[in-house]
């Protein structure tokens, strides 16, 4: 009989090697997947791991690794904090299209002038949308006691509706023939989130992501705010008795998650996408919670887990159109990488014991 | 000589690492009453576990009523007539005391008859309980008798009881021994777990001697001496805390009629609590758990927050502070659980050093954390307190019982408290670790620092208090000078001198 032996410690060895084992497990049963749809197995997996890469087309490939990476680690490093202290935002979606319509909406305010302070003001304005939308749920679990995942992930859908008559009504182009969205902000300079390096995929999104890690990194080893919320995260009654305020740390995590889901949705929609429209959000703010955790909500893994996850979306892209599989089937791929990571996450705090069935004390 | 009721012989069990037990034998003979002695981590919890079928033994071998005994499981255990009472309950606070003696039945009678049966058993052995009332509206004495009537009911011929008395006021204690001396009489044995040496010098008939896994004595407590006993279990001589009558200095401590709302459904207010703490004194303060003695400490350490004018501290109105404004003028504390509240189970002693010692260690600059300061300090509370861990990185949860509360005792007390509050300070901590424990309590009180003690270990305060008050209800009585204060009026004092159920008239 297999039992399950809580370690004295967590093994530091397992914590660095579940991420790993995940992907390799996720390769061999996606293979396995995909061999049963009657696709080879081996090509597949090295279409989706190896082709965006150093494939034939990587030169466009490339780039997009970094414009989707970009938000997945934004948002995700925000997450994190707050999943640390156990303060559970699940709403980042919806922060995220908040970001972008402020964002936008303070661009194309000022439209057509041209100025340096225009994009500041927007990054400002986004940071500010997805601050306000994550505080929400916040301000209620502190006055009411209401449970924050449900708070913050029904705003979600009603970011959403908020959306749909944004692009609608008030923000929609007036010059753009009855179609819902606004207007292009790649064709405003003065808004346009254009890349750093043309061609690189580097726009500012990503130099704000990589700011978010270095912050985080230095805030949770650093400081005494990251020290409560791992004291939080860990113990909360012990973290009250070391002087940790709960609200505030409530304020502070939902806050700062929110800040960096605004601040993705405001690169992406003045960047990449362009444009507020109904079908602006592609599920970035979701996806985050799972690169949050496959990066062990640690700053590192999570940069790290933000450009594998972007690279199974890419190269899930490419195998779609050339290997023609279903995408419900890549979907479940990523939904294994998670489900694998959060298994094999026992090995950390127990050992397995394969030995005789004797009852434990 | 008749068979005895119970013969262990050579048991032996082992788990990864430890040997639990070690050829251990013993015999109870009916009617009997048999002490178990020994430290935390002696064994005696899975010697009496292989007894009542939760653990099987590696070896050895049992005999109950002269036939070989092994049980599978607890219901066997209960079946061939060995019933167990835990030290801690396992009852449902929403449900009936009926409702919860029926859940704990293999075949319950219906709910009037068992009520009837309750009410008859709780009656002849004068256990008073009524079988309508809520669990979670009864005291800890008051649940302590639903799990004993819930073994009764099964007509047990052997009574486990583990450290029964723990829970209970000295009125109490003597109501359950009335019980178990009538239970005596009718020839039901009982193996007693306790370390109160005193009790089990009243009440036993026999004593074995556990320690590192195996027997170490036996011998009649009735002719021992407590002393006696303890340098048995321990193994060695046994220091008694030193202390020289330093005389109190000035007031630094004083609470005005702090009173709290409960922090929960079933949590205790605190009703008017006011007491002066003077410089170099020590402020025993009993009581039976649950009665306020959490959210005193709450209160203390800031915690929570309590009304302006409150709580004065070197003349400063305290009551708005947070913990750590509190620490940084010299009022520290230390709470009663070690892991989740005193110490976060899964962080290393290095990080449960910064937990208390950020402000006053200099740990902290500008919100930057000093992590080799921290390692320091921790390696010197390990040094200081004599802590057993491979190193300071190790985590908390990875320590024992006392060597952990030996690490909070610690940290708190290098940091050179003015006021120093600490809830049950020994509390499941070895002989040794709490001799320690409390000599280095009288030794920071014998600098000049006043200190508020909170346990339920009466001769624990007796023996380090200056004064004594108790909690009951979440009321403080008066404080007394300690010296000089009988088992009865200590008992008055916590059982507030008002609700006492005498019924062994």
């Amino acid at each position: 009989m297999i039992r399950f032996e809580k370690r004295p410690q967590p093994s530091q060895m397992f914590s660095i090697a579940t991420p790993l084992l995940a992907v390799v497990t996720t390769m061999f049963f996606g293979g396995l997947l995909f061999a049963v749809l009657g696709k080879d197995p081996v090509q597949s997996i090295v279409t989706i791991f190896w082709e965006p890469l150093f494939g034939e087309f990587a030169f466009y490939y490339r780039p997009q690794l970094l414009i989707k990476g970009a938000p997945l680690v934004l948002i995700a490093i925000g997450l994190a904090l707050g999943f640390k202290a156990g303060i559970w935002n699940i709403g980042a979606e919806g922060q995220y299209i908040m970001g972008a319509i402020f964002g936008a909406g303070v661009g194309l305010a000022f439209y057509p002038t041209e100025s340096v302070f225009i994009f500041p003001l927007m990054i400002l304005a986004g940071a500010f949308g997805g601050w306000l939308w994550a505080t929400i749920p916040a301000v209620l679990k502190i006055k009411f006691g209401t449970n924050e995942i449900l708070v913050s992930l029904m705003l979600v859908y009603v970011a959403e509706q908020f959306l749909a008559s944004m692009s609608l009504g008030l923000l929609k182009n007036p010059e753009g023939f009855g179609f819902p969205g606004s207007r292009n902000l790649q064709q405003y300079d003065s808004a346009h989130n254009a890349d750093i390096i043309a061609g690189s995929g580097m726009h500012w999104g990503v130099v704000a992501a990589l700011i978010a890690v270095i912050f985080a990194y230095v805030l949770l080893a650093r400081h005494s705010l990251g020290f409560a919320i791992r004291v939080t995260g860990e113990a909360p009654r012990a973290a009250r008795f070391g002087g940790v305020n709960p609200s505030r740390l409530i304020l502070f995590c939902l806050g700062v998650s929110g800040m960096l889901a605004g601040l993705a949705g405001m690169f992406e929609v003045a960047g990449p996408a362009g444009q507020i429209t109904i079908d602006f959000n592609v599920g970035y703010g979701f996806t985050a919670i799972i690169v949050a955790f496959l990066g062990r909500l640690h700053p590192i893994g999570i940069m790290l887990a933000g450009l594998l996850m972007a690279l199974t979306y890419i190269g899930g892209d490419i195998a779609q159109s050339q290997l023609q599989l279903p995408a419900a089937a890549i979907q479940v791929f990523q939904g294994m990488l998670l489900f694998f990571l959060l298994a094999f996450d026992l090995l950390t705090n127990y050992r397995v014991r394969i030995g005789s069935n004797e009852v434990a004390t | 000589m008749t068979t005895p009721l119970l013969s262990l012989r050579g048991l032996t069990k082992a788990y990864p690492g430890v040997v639990a037990n070690d050829d251990v034998s013993l015999e109870i003979g009916r009617g009997e009453i048999h002490a178990l002695l020994g430290e935390n981590g002696a064994g005696k919890s899975t010697l009496v576990k292989m007894i009542y079928g939760l653990v099987k033994p590696d070896s050895g071998a049992m005999e109950f009523s002269g036939a070989s005994f092994a049980p599978q499981d607890p219901r066997t255990a209960r079946a061939g007539g060995v019933g167990m009472v835990f030290q801690h309950f396992s009852l449902f606070d929403a449900l009936t005391v009926a409702e919860n003696i029926a859940l704990g039945m293999e075949n319950a009678p219906a709910m009037s008859q068992l009520a009837a049966r309750i009410r008859e058993v709780s009656e002849s052995y004068g256990l008073p309980l009524s079988p309508d009332r809520i669990v979670g509206d009864l005291s800890a004495g008051e649940q302590q008798r639903v799990e004993i009537i819930r073994c009764l009911l099964q007509d047990p011929k052997l009574l486990i009881m583990d450290e029964p008395t723990s829970v209970l006021t000295p009125q109490e204690v003597s109501i359950l021994f009335e019980t178990l001396n009538k239970l005596r009489s009718e020839g039901t044995a009982i193996l007693y777990i306790s370390h109160k040496l005193e009790e089990i010098r009243t009440l036993c008939d026999a004593a074995t001697i556990l320690r590192l896994g195996k027997v170490v004595g036996t011998c009649v407590p009735a002719e021992t001496t407590a002393r006696d006993m303890a340098e048995m279990m321990v193994g060695t001589t046994l220091k008694t805390p030193q202390r020289s009558g330093a005389t109190a200095g000035e007031v630094i401590l004083e609470l005005n009629k702090l009173s709290l709302p409960p922090a929960s459904a079933f949590g205790m207010p605190l009703r008017e609590v006011s007491l002066r703490l003077r410089k170099g004194e020590i402020l025993g303060i009993g009581g039976v758990a649950g009665n306020g003695q959490d959210e005193l400490l709450g209160a203390l350490s800031g915690e929570t927050r309590a009304n302006a004018g409150m709580i004065e501290y070197k003349g400063l109105d305290m009551a708005s502070m947070g913990p750590n404004a509190r620490r940084e003028i010299g009022l520290l504390s230390a709470p009663e659980e070690r892991l989740g509240h005193a110490a976060a189970p899964d962080m290393s002693l290095i990080e449960n050093a910064m937990l208390t010692g950020a402000a006053r260690e200099g740990l902290v600059k500008g919100g930057i954390l000093n992590w080799s300061a921290a390692r320091a300090f921790a390696d010197q509370i390990i040094e200081a307190f004599d802590v057993r861990t491979p190193s300071a990185g190790n985590a908390a949860r990875s320590l024992s019982g006392g060597n952990l509360q030996k690490f909070v005792i610690g940290r708190e007390v290098l940091q050179r408290p003015d006021v120093f509050v600490v809830n049950q300070p020994t509390w499941g901590v070895d002989a040794s670790a709490a001799a320690a424990i409390r000599q280095a309590l009288l030794d920071l009180a014998e600098s000049g620092a006043a200190l508020i003690v909170i346990s339920q270990d009466l001769d624990e305060l007796m023996e380090i208090s200056d004064r004594f008050a108790a909690l009951n209800e979440g009321r403080l009585s008066q404080p007394r000078p300690a010296i000089g204060l009988s088992v009865d009026e200590i008992g008055l004092m916590m059982g507030g001198a008002h609700d006492e159920e005498v019924t062994h008239g």
